[in-house]
């Protein structure tokens, strides 16, 4: 059987992958944030996952505002890094896994959720630096992913509540898939950051720090956190910690934290991240 | 008033600014074409006047008000296409939106960001 064994939460600040694609990753400003994901790395290559499930948001990529799906799933076999207006990315393809993606639309709308269903999509930063945080520049992605886009651009995102909810959804989902299949849910995104007017710069590390606590050991009381209060402490931009949620969601309810890394900035961002195991 | 009408400096793009918006926001996503890029840069007023924007939102966008764009409906990651078209990056404009320079802006982001404290409430700044 198919099981969601650990998730890994980051940031997907898009100037991170800038680094990573020009070759900057050991100058002196990115040296301390890449030295943050060597644990990831050597994680992943012991742990190799075959499919992550990575929840992110697109960014006025792919969707745009004439369509705003709350939660989205991608189901196509591949996914190409989009064009944000600089010219695509040099990262490999996308592979999707359709088949578990049919598995996991039919399951979760069955419980509730009521996803949209993407076949062709490109998929922008949110998607692929994390994927480059974690996995490097390899020739090929060492597994297949699949997207969840979470609209966190338009006001209101879905709640805190609903993204753990789904979370767990998911977890049924990916069990009852009937395959041996080692799966990972990552949440992307945050932490702290304001992308916008007066305010912008905005960084809240006793928030980023409180939230990774709760994240961990009280999901429920983490997913109780209001928009309003996302928005007053963590910036505009930091309500896309939601994302992480679902993350978690998918976990047991108990968890170990085998990696927890902080640091600021990234560009205008706190970057955050995790890597989290069920533990039993 | 919006519980969140009371958080200083922020423009919550919420559903009745991206109605606003809309044409603003589609505008700014058709630059991510080059051949787009291109007609704005050689007229653009005469580009931005076939999106159906109104005066207030044409004049922001000339003028790379970015603060007036925000409050008109416009969303940075939307805004971010205009931003690159300039030639700039997203820091750059982060710092203009604060009235800052950017050295002081990233200098500001290098020690830590900006603090919170005494940024969470409308009244904390009026009161000085």
């Amino acid at each position: 059987m198919a099981e969601v064994f650990a998730a890994l939460t980051t940031s997907h600040v898009p100037a991170m992958g800038a680094a990573v694609d020009l070759g900057k990753t050991r100058d002196e400003y990115w040296r301390p944030v890449f030295e943050g994901y060597e644990f990831a790395k050597r994680w992943i290559a012991e742990t190799r996952p075959d499919v992550v499930i990575l929840v992110y948001n697109d960014h006025a990529t792919a969707l745009g505002l004439d369509v705003i799906p709350t939660f989205a799933l991608g189901c196509g076999a591949e996914f190409e890094p989009a064009d944000e207006g600089w010219g695509r990315r040099p990262v490999p393809m996308v592979k999707g896994d359709p088949e578990l993606a049919a598995h996991i639309a039919q399951s979760l709308i069955l419980d509730e959720f009521d996803l949209t269903l993407i076949n062709r999509m490109d998929v922008d930063h949110g998607l692929t630096v994390p994927l480059s945080m974690v996995f490097g520049q390899p020739e090929a992605w060492p597994c297949k992913v699949i997207p969840l886009a979470v609209n966190v651009v338009q006001y209101p995102p879905p709640t805190g509540n609903r993204c753990l909810r789904l979370g767990h959804a998911l977890r049924k989902a990916v069990a009852s898939y009937d395959r041996d299949l080692r799966v990972m849910v990552w949440g992307t995104g945050g932490m702290s950051h304001q992308l916008q007017g007066p305010r912008a710069g905005l960084i809240n590390s006793e928030f980023d720090a409180r939230f990774m606590d709760l994240l961990i050991d009280a999901p429920e009381e983490a997913a109780s956190i209001r928009h309003v209060d996302y928005l007053r402490e963590s910036g505009s931009e930091g309500i896309e910690l939601v994302m992480w949620l679902i993350a978690r969601g998918a976990l047991t309810p108990k968890v170990r934290a085998v990696r927890r890394f902080y640091h600021v900035p990234a560009s205008n961002t706190a970057v955050g991240h995790l890597i989290l195991e069920n533990a039993i | 008033m919006k519980e969140y009408d009371d958080i200083p400096g922020t423009y919550v793009f919420d559903a009745e600014r991206a109605r606003q918006g809309y044409p603003l926001n589609r505008f700014c996503m058709s630059l991510m074409h080059e051949d787009n890029r291109k007609r704005f840069k050689a007229d653009e007023a005469a580009y931005v006047g076939t999106f159906g924007l109104s005066e207030e939102q044409v004049d922001a966008v000339l003028s790379r008000s970015w603060n007036r764009m925000l409050a008109l409906g416009g969303n940075v990651y939307f805004m971010a296409k205009l931003f690159f078209t300039d030639g700039r990056s997203v820091q750059f404009a982060c710092a203009q939106m604060a009235g800052m320079t950017q050295d002081a802006y990233a200098q500001m982001m290098l020690s830590g960001g900006r603090s919170p404290d005494g940024n969470r409430y409308k009244r904390e700044q009026s009161d000085g």
